[in-house]
């Protein structure tokens, strides 16, 4: 096909180039405005339709959101959050019998702090953001990602997911809506007066400080990201939110599906990239926009003037190796166009992911990471990545222990376990579970208790070592990974720590008393 | 002899972020013996207008990947791509879709 005289400009490696005169594939009357997918021209009005056509049929379809059932948005002002805004918007004040049903809410969480903004930066973002939000008449929240640190540690505890409803649930909740023609319906209420929530200047140094602790920008993206949903649900728990929508797009979930895999988050993929999200059991999950391509979203905010604010995020203006979030999406983004079938071939691919439940013999059910929550993945066998990870950690470890700094007296060197079990004389007596012949113990200052599940015979004479060994059995594999690119984890919220803490305690106590408890598998009355 | 026209850029979705925060500039486009045409236009862009950072806007001949651009609101796939001739007061959006502009 080559021909040497004509200069094809590399238009014969696509297929064929739709051109201003092709007419909309749909109504085939007006003019094509955009080019959806691989070729498929749509004409203004027609995009406006399956744009909003596609937001209720993902809805309808999935039957997660029951009418009249509160439901939080999460807009953090970018493209697809606020145009998740609009479509809800829009989709509540149609009098059409399609019209949406439940009662939203909106929370915004201001992250100024994570990238170093100024006091009144962050203001000026969130009084725009504040501007919208009331224009939508909804109750909006204004979250400083500061309330992180006071969180509770209720959050991160397993809870029980509510019970399964019937298939025919959804149904019969929609009938009896339609029969009642919603009069129950409760109105919208004035939104109250927010005023952005005063911010101790302390807490944004501590906050500063828990990322300054990150060593990589992978972990720290990661982290944040941990921390932000926990601040969500935590919201939607205590305002009575059932359900939470989120904003992703489709290319957003298909960089983080690649990136999940690179991370080693391969078994939580499902629930990370999912339409429902059932982690937290009582607060479930939603992404709505998963089916919109970052293109569609763009196109339908520009031309319906959707409000946005755009804040920048830890990786504004980075280079492309700054992290593997950002090289995912440079490597996804640079594929798809001149292959534009790349996002959604990988987007339907997470469509046919599901996880299975290991159960864990004591009870406790699935076994559940400490920060994010998805079932633990790291019974493997012998020779795993995970096992090897462990395996250096431990022989990196016994070549530190040597050069820790001084809390108390230490009992012993980290190589040679006393042969005594010595006792903890931890100044707030918080209990110190030596499990079984482990020897050596610990005297921290501070009373933080001692659990070490490990049988490696070491000592918490170091503050930094022992406490990351000791999240790590509580970890799945990949927020394990990013909490070892933590310098150090003291400077965690304090809810993560002492639910790890309590875990610990539970899973001793557990051992000790492991040859008194009935197994779940026993027959017998 | 083209004449010299005026065009109307925007830029939107965190690309303002590299032309100083400024969203919509008019400028007009010194005359020239051929047509502008969207090629010349990212280099007239990327020497004039370009305050920090290149390689976050232009890859080569052509915008990053990532970045949509749409000549009097249709998508310029539509209109040629990058040999769309420019005509007096055409209205040139960039909208940013990645993470960071």
């Amino acid at each position: 096909m080559c021909q040497v005289e004509e200069d094809y400009r590399g238009e014969m490696e696509r297929a064929a180039v739709p051109s201003v005169s092709k007419k909309c594939v749909k109504c085939k009357e007006a003019p094509a405005a955009l080019v959806i997918r691989a070729g498929d021209a749509y004409c203004r009005l027609c995009f406006k339709d399956f744009f909003t056509h596609k937001f209720k049929a993902v809805l309808g379809k999935n039957r997660i959101i029951f009418p009249g059932e509160k439901v939080l948005l999460a807009v953090s002002g970018g493209p697809s959050s606020c145009s998740m805004l609009r479509q809800v918007q829009e989709g509540l004040s149609q009098k059409a019998n399609k019209k949406l049903r439940f009662v939203p809410g909106i929370a915004f969480i201001d992250e100024g702090a994570a990238i170093g903004q100024s006091v009144e930066e962050r203001q000026r973002t969130v009084a725009e953001l504040q501007a919208v939000f009331e224009a939508t008449g909804f109750p909006f929240f204004i979250l400083p990602l500061e309330q992180v640190l006071d969180l509770p540690a209720s959050v991160v505890a397993t809870n029980p997911a509510p019970s399964e409803q019937p298939a025919g649930a959804y149904k019969a909740a929609v009938d009896r809506f339609v029969e009642t023609d919603g009069s129950s319906f409760p109105t919208p209420q004035e939104p109250k007066e927010t005023l952005l929530p005063h911010v101790q200047q302390s807490h944004t140094l501590m906050l500063q400080q828990l990322l300054g602790s990150v060593k990589t920008l992978t972990a720290r993206e990661e982290l944040l990201n941990t921390l932000r949903q926990h601040l969500l649900v935590h919201t939607a728990r205590t305002e009575g939110y059932r359900k939470l929508m989120l904003g992703d797009s489709c290319t957003r979930l298909a960089v983080k599906l690649l990136t999940s895999i690179s991370l080693g988050r391969g078994a939580q993929l499902a629930q990370d990239t999912g339409f429902s999200d059932s982690r937290y059991g009582d607060v479930i999950l939603v992404r709505p926009m998963r089916d919109y391509s970052a293109k569609e979203v763009a196109y339908y905010n520009h031309l319906f003037t959707v409000p946005c604010v755009v804040v920048p995020g830890v990786d504004t203006k980075t280079v492309e190796k700054a992290s593997i979030q950002r090289l995912t999406e440079s490597f996804v983004t640079k594929l798809q166009t001149d292959f534009p079938s790349t996002v959604s071939t990988i987007y339907r691919t997470s469509e046919k992911l599901q996880t299975a439940c290991r159960k864990r013999s004591g009870g406790d059910g699935c076994e559940r990471c400490l920060l994010c929550v998805c079932s633990l993945d790291t019974a493997v066998e012998e020779a795993s990545a995970f096992q090897a990870t462990l395996i250096s950690d431990q022989l990196s470890g016994s070549k530190r222990g040597g050069a820790a700094e001084t809390l108390r007296p230490k009992p012993g060197r980290p190589e040679s376990p006393a042969p005594t079990a010595q006792c903890c004389s931890s100044a707030e007596g918080r209990g110190c579970g030596t499990p079984g012949s482990d020897a050596g113990c610990c005297s921290s200052a501070e009373g933080r208790g001692c659990g070490r599940p490990g049988g490696d015979g070491g000592c918490c004479s170091s503050a930094k070592l022992p406490e990351t060994t000791r999240l790590q059995s509580l970890l799945c594999y990949s927020c394990a990974l990013t909490v070892r690119d933590m310098s150090t984890v003291d400077h965690l919220p304090q809810y993560i720590l002492s639910e790890a803490q309590r875990r610990q305690r539970r899973s001793q106590m557990r051992e000790e008393i492991s040859d008194f408890l009935l197994d779940d598998g026993d027959e017998g009355n | 002899m083209a004449a010299s026209i005026a065009i109307h850029l925007e830029f939107g979705g965190g690309a303002e972020l590299l032309f100083n925060g400024v969203k919509k500039h008019h400028v007009t486009l010194p005359s020239q013996s051929e047509p502008w045409d969207v090629k010349q236009l990212l280099v007239w862009i990327q020497r004039n207008l370009l305050k920090e950072r290149p390689e976050l806007f232009v890859q080569g001949d052509s915008v990053r990947p990532g970045i949509l651009v749409l000549i009097n609101d249709a998508d310029w796939e539509l209109m040629g791509e990058l040999d769309y001739q420019l005509q007096d007061q055409d209205n040139v959006v960039f909208i940013s879709t990645l993470h960071g502009g």
